[in-house]
C-alpha cells in the first residue's frame, strides 16, 4: 500500500458505520430455499427474455432467460428444480410493483449446469472474448446500481486507470468489507482479468479507513501474488465516498462531466463484488447466482453477511440470522440513506441487492416536524454535487419547474446528506425526488404535445397542398376553357370530340365517365 | 411478517432550530456577565422586558395568522432576537423604549414577512434602528464601564434603583444624568477628534484600555470567546466572522497607517463599538445572510466596510445595524452571482 496524494469532494458526512454486529460474524450460506423467484429484470436496461418454459426442468447455473437488448443482463437458475410459473410477482423495488419473474421450485439436489468452461489461462484471451464470458454470466453491478457489466466494460478505450469501489461508506453495509477480508483472492483475480478486458495497466483500489482488516488482507493477496499493477489505496471514511463520481475526485482530483461517465475522463469504475464476480465468470465459469447480503439491525437475532443464491425470499435470510427480535420495525433494501422500505419479507433477493437492514424504532425515529428553513445553508455545506438544496426547496415548493432545472436539480444523487444536516427537519430528498418524477412527467408530455403538434401540422399542411393542388386543377381547366371560347372553331372542335368520345363510349357500351 | 414504511434517508438530523437558538443564547452568557459586571445589571433588566415582548408578539402574531404557536415559540429565535436587541440598547433604557424596539422587530421585521426564515431584515437591528431615530437622546445616554470606581462617573445605580429607572424612566433624587452617564468610547472619540485633538491624545483619557475601551474590550474578549464558541460547535461558519472582521480592519488599517492622529488603529475598532458582536451574533442570522461561502465573505466584508465608513465619516458613532441592514438588502443580488459551481459542470 502506498500514500498517494488524495483529494476531497464537497461536503459529505461523518456517520457512524454501525457495521460491527455484522462484521464480527464470518460469512454464512443460506441452504437452498424450496422455491426461487427469479425477476427477469435485476438489472439496469430492457427486462430479460425467458428461455424456459413451465414445466422444464432446469439445472443450476443454467440461463433461464436472455437479454432483449444490449443494454441488458442474462439470467440464470441459481439450483436446479423445476420451472413451475413465469408470472408477475412482487419484486424489491421502490415503487412497490409487481413484475415478470420466473419461479423455479427446487428439488434440493443442486444439479450444476456445466455450460460454460472455466478459463484459468485468461491471460491468452482477448478483450471481446473475456466481455462475451462476462455478458454470459449475466454479472452486473453488485454495488447496487446493478448495471450490466458488460456493457460498461465496452464503454471506453484508452482507459488510464481501472478504480475498483471498496469505499462502502453507508451504515449498515459490510458486505464489500466481509469479501474482502474473507476472499481477497477472488477480488485480485477479478481486478486481473478486468485489466485484460480492458486492456490497461493500472488498477486502484479505494477502500474506506475505518476497515483495516478488509485493506490489510488484500494487501497481503496483492503482495503474496507479486502483482505490481494493482495498488491499494486507504481513503477517509466519509459519506458518500462510495458514490462513482465522489471516489473518482478523492482518488484523481478530476471530475465526471455532469452529463458524462467517468470513460469520458479515463475512468472506469468497478465495485469490488463485480470484479470477484468477474473473476469468477471467467477463472471458474460460474455464472452470477449468488450474491453476499448483510442482514443487521436491531431486528435480527444474529446480524451477519451471507452467501445467497439470488431468487432466495428474504424471510430465509432473516432465518439464517436466527429470526426476528420483538424490536422488529421496518425492513430496509439497502443502507440507512439510500435504502428504501420493503413491504414484506416474502420478496426475493436480486443482484443489486448488498443490505437487508430489520431495524427497531430506535435505529428509524419518526421524523419530527419540520421547522421553516432558517437558509443557515448546512445542506449546501453538506452536498456532494455542490448543489444549493436551499435554492431547490424553495423552487420545487413553489412549483418552479423551469429554475429547478438551473439549479441543476438532475445532478442531485439522492444521498440523503441535506436532510441529515438540516436543522429545520426538513424532508429535501424526498422533495427532490418529487420533484424530479414532476420533470419528468413534464418532459413527457412535453415530448408527447410535440408529437402531436408535430402530427397535427403534418396533417394540416398535408390537406393543405392537396386542396391548393385542387386548385390549381381547377383554375388551369378553366384557363383553357376561357382560351377555346373566343375561338369559335376550336370551341367547335372541342365539342366534337366530346361529342366522338362519347358516342364511342356508347358503342362500346361502357358506363359515363364518373364525375 | 408486514412492516412500517419509511423514506430515505433514516438517520435523523442531530441538530435542529431550537438546539441552534440555544447555542446561540448559551454564546451569549459570558459576554453577559461580564456586561454586567462593567455596565451594571440594566442590561438583565432589558433582556427580561425583551424577551417577554418578543415572546408575546410572536404568540399574538402566530395566532393571528393562524399558526401552530407552540413550536414556533418553542424555537428561541425569538428570544435571541430579543436579547440581541437587549446588547445594543444603553444600560439603563426605560420599559417602554426596549418593548417598543422588540415589538417592532418581532411584528414587523419578522411576524409581517412571514415568520421565521422569511425575513430579509435582521429583526433585532431593524428594532434596534427604529429605537435610534425614534429616541435618539435616550439611546446615547450611555454609562462609563464600573462608573463610580473607576472614576469615570460622579455616581453610578444601584440594582434596586437601575431596575426602578428601567420601570419608571426616573432617576433617585437628587442624581442627575451628567453624574451618571458618559459617552461611549465611539461616540467621545468621535467628539474629541472634531476637536481637533489627535488619537493618541483621546486614548490617552481614563476611558480608554489597551486595545479599546476599558469595560469595552473586555465585554468584547468575551464576546469573541462565544463565537469561538458557535464556529466550535459548527452553529456559524467561519467567512462570516473572518469578513466582517476584515473588512473593518484593513480599511481602518490603510487609513490608521496613512494618518495615525486622525484615525484610530483597527485594534481600536475591532475592541469597541459592537464589531465583534456583530461579526459572530448579528451579521451570522441565517435568515437575513448570504448563504453561499464566496457570498457570505462578500456579505460579511461589505457589512464590516459600511461599519468602518458610517463610523469614520457617517452620522452615527457606530454603524452595526445600519450596515447590516444595507447589507441585508444586498444578500439576494449576492446570493445570485456567488452560486458555487455544480460537480461535474464547467465553471
Amino acid at each position: 500500500m502506498s500514500k498517494p496524494r488524495l483529494w476531497r469532494f464537497n461536503g459529505g458526512l461523518k456517520l457512524d458505520a454501525r457495521t460491527a454486529p455484522a462484521a464480527t460474524q464470518p460469512i454464512a450460506t443460506v441452504p437452498v430455499p424450496a422455491r426461487l423467484i427469479l425477476p427477469l429484470s435485476q438489472h439496469v436496461g430492457q427486462p430479460a427474455d425467458p428461455v424456459v418454459a413451465v414445466g422444464e426442468r432446469v439445472l443450476k447455473g443454467q440461463p433461464i432467460a436472455r437479454p432483449s437488448g444490449y443494454i441488458a443482463a442474462k439470467v440464470h437458475a441459481s439450483s436446479s428444480g423445476t420451472v413451475v410459473e413465469i408470472c408477475d410477482h412482487p419484486v424489491p423495488h421502490p415503487s412497490g410493483l409487481s413484475a415478470p419473474c420466473v419461479v423455479i421450485e427446487t428439488d434440493g439436489r443442486d444439479e450444476p449446469w456445466d455450460g460454460y468452461e472455466p478459463l484459468p489461462a485468461f491471460g491468452e484471451l482477448s478483450a471481446t472474448d473475456l466481455r462475451a464470458r462476462v455478458r454470459a454470466a449475466g454479472v452486473v453491478g453488485l454495488g447496487g446500481a446493478a448495471f450490466p457489466t458488460a456493457v460498461k466494460l465496452g464503454a471506453g478505450s484508452g482507459l488510464k486507470m481501472l478504480i475498483l469501489n471498496g469505499a462502502e461508506c453507508e451504515p449498515y453495509i459490510c458486505c464489500d468489507e466481509m469479501l474482502l477480508r474473507e476472499r481477497p483472492g477472488e477480488v485480485l483475480a477479478g481486478a486481473q482479468v478486468l485489466l485484460q478486458a480492458l486492456e490497461i495497466g493500472r488498477c486502484c483500489i479505494a477502500i474506506e479507513d475505518d476497515k483495516p482488516l478488509a485493506l490489510q488482507a488484500l494487501v497481503d493477496a496483492i503482495r503474496a501474488a507479486g502483482e505490481t499493477r494493482i495498488e491499494v489505496v486507504s481513503v477517509p471514511a466519509v459519506y458518500p465516498e462510495g458514490g462513482e463520481r465522489q471516489l473518482i475526485k478523492v482518488l484523481t482530483g478530476e471530475e465526471v462531466p455532469a452529463r458524462g461517465v467517468p470513460p469520458d475522463i479515463g475512468y472506469l469504475c468497478q465495485n469490488v463484488g463485480t470484479a470477484a464476480a468477474v473473476g469468477r465468470a471467467v477463472l471458474r465459469g460460474e455464472p452470477l447466482i449468488s450474491r453476499i447480503v448483510t442482514v443487521t439491525g436491531e431486528g435480527v437475532v444474529q446480524p451477519r453477511n451471507l452467501e445467497v443464491r439470488l431468487g432466495t425470499p428474504v424471510a430465509e435470510l432473516v432465518r439464517a440470522c436466527g429470526g426476528y427480535t420483538d424490536r422488529a420495525a421496518h425492513l430496509l433494501m439497502g443502507g440507512a440513506m439510500m435504502g428504501f422500505p420493503l413491504s414484506d419479507d416474502s420478496l426475493p433477493v436480486i443482484k443489486g441487492m448488498n443490505c437487508i437492514v430489520v431495524a427497531s424504532r430506535d435505529e428509524i425515529r419518526p421524523r419530527t416536524a419540520a421547522m421553516p428553513c432558517i437558509r443557515c445553508g448546512e445542506c449546501a455545506e453538506a452536498c456532494p454535487a455542490q448543489l444549493l438544496p436551499q435554492q431547490l426547496y424553495w423552487h420545487a415548493r413553489a412549483g418552479e419547474l423551469d429554475r429547478l432545472d438551473e439549479y441543476h436539480l438532475f445532478d442531485c444523487i439522492e444521498c440523503g446528506c441535506c436532510d441529515v444536516a438540516c436543522p429545520s427537519q426538513l424532508p429535501l430528498t424526498q422533495y427532490f425526488r418529487y420533484a424530479k418524477t414532476e420533470l419528468w412527467a413534464r418532459d413527457r408530455d412535453r415530448t408527447r404535445s410535440d408529437l402531436a403538434r408535430e402530427r397535427f401540422e403534418a396533417r394540416r399542411d398535408r390537406i393543405e397542398s392537396e386542396q391548393e393542388a385542387r386548385r390549381r386543377r381547377l383554375e388551369e381547366k378553366a384557363k383553357a376553357v376561357d382560351q377555346t371560347r373566343g375561338d369559335e372553331h376550336a370551341r367547335k372542335a372541342m365539342i366534337d370530340a366530346a361529342l366522338e368520345r362519347v358516342q364511342a363510349r356508347r358503342e362500346r357500351n361502357e358506363p359515363d365517365e364518373p364525375r | 411478517m408486514r412492516f412500517e414504511p419509511t423514506a430515505p434517508p433514516h438517520v435523523r438530523p442531530a441538530t435542529s432550530v431550537t438546539r441552534v437558538m440555544g447555542e446561540v443564547l448559551l454564546a451569549l452568557v459570558p459576554a453577559t456577565i461580564a456586561w454586567t459586571w462593567f455596565f451594571g445589571p440594566g442590561i438583565l433588566y432589558n433582556m427580561a422586558i425583551a424577551v417577554a415582548v418578543a415572546l408575546a408578539c410572536e404568540a399574538g402574531a402566530l395566532a393571528l395568522r393562524g399558526r401552530p404557536v407552540g413550536p414556533q415559540l418553542l424555537d428561541l429565535s425569538a428570544v435571541v432576537t430579543a436579547v440581541l436587541l437587549a446588547f445594543c440598547l444603553p444600560p439603563l433604557t426605560p420599559w417602554w423604549i426596549t418593548a417598543t424596539g422588540a415589538a417592532f422587530a418581532i411584528l414587523f421585521a419578522k411576524q409581517l414577512y412571514g415568520g421565521l426564515g422569511y425575513n430579509p431584515f435582521n429583526p433585532a437591528m431593524a428594532g434596534y434602528v427604529v429605537l435610534l431615530i425614534s429616541f435618539p437622546e435616550p439611546m446615547t445616554r450611555w454609562l462609563p464601564p464600573l462608573g463610580e470606581s473607576l472614576g469615570l462617573a460622579a455616581a453610578s445605580l444601584d440594582p434596586w434603583q437601575t431596575l426602578r429607572f428601567t420601570l419608571t424612566g426616573l432617576l433617585p433624587d437628587g442624581l442627575s444624568w451628567d453624574a451618571l452617564s458618559g459617552a461611549t468610547p465611539l461616540d467621545d472619540l468621535r467628539t474629541q477628534l472634531s476637536m481637533a485633538r489627535t488619537v493618541e491624545e483621546v486614548r490617552a483619557g481614563p476611558l480608554y484600555g489597551s486595545f479599546g475601551a476599558r469595560g469595552w474590550e473586555w465585554t468584547a474578549n468575551w464576546i469573541a470567546l462565544g463565537g469561538l464558541y458557535l464556529l466550535w460547535r459548527k452553529i456559524i461558519r467561519w467567512q462570516i466572522p473572518v469578513a466582517v472582521v476584515l473588512g473593518v480592519c484593513v480599511p481602518a488599517a490603510l487609513f490608521w497607517l496613512i494618518d495615525p492622529g486622525a484615525h484610530p488603529p483597527p485594534t481600536f475598532h475591532l475592541f469597541s463599538g459592537a464589531t465583534l458582536l456583530c461579526a459572530f451574533f448579528i451579521a451570522t442570522d441565517p435568515v437575513s445572510a448570504a448563504t453561499s461561502r464566496s457570498g457570505r465573505l462578500v456579505y460579511g466584508f461589505g457589512i464590516g466596510l459600511l461599519i468602518f465608513v458610517i463610523r469614520s465619516w457617517g452620522g452615527y458613532p457606530d454603524g452595526v445595524a445600519f450596515a447590516v441592514l444595507l447589507m441585508n438588502m444586498a444578500v439576494p443580488a449576492i446570493d445570485h452571482f456567488t452560486r458555487p459551481r455544480t460537480y461535474g459542470h464547467a465553471g
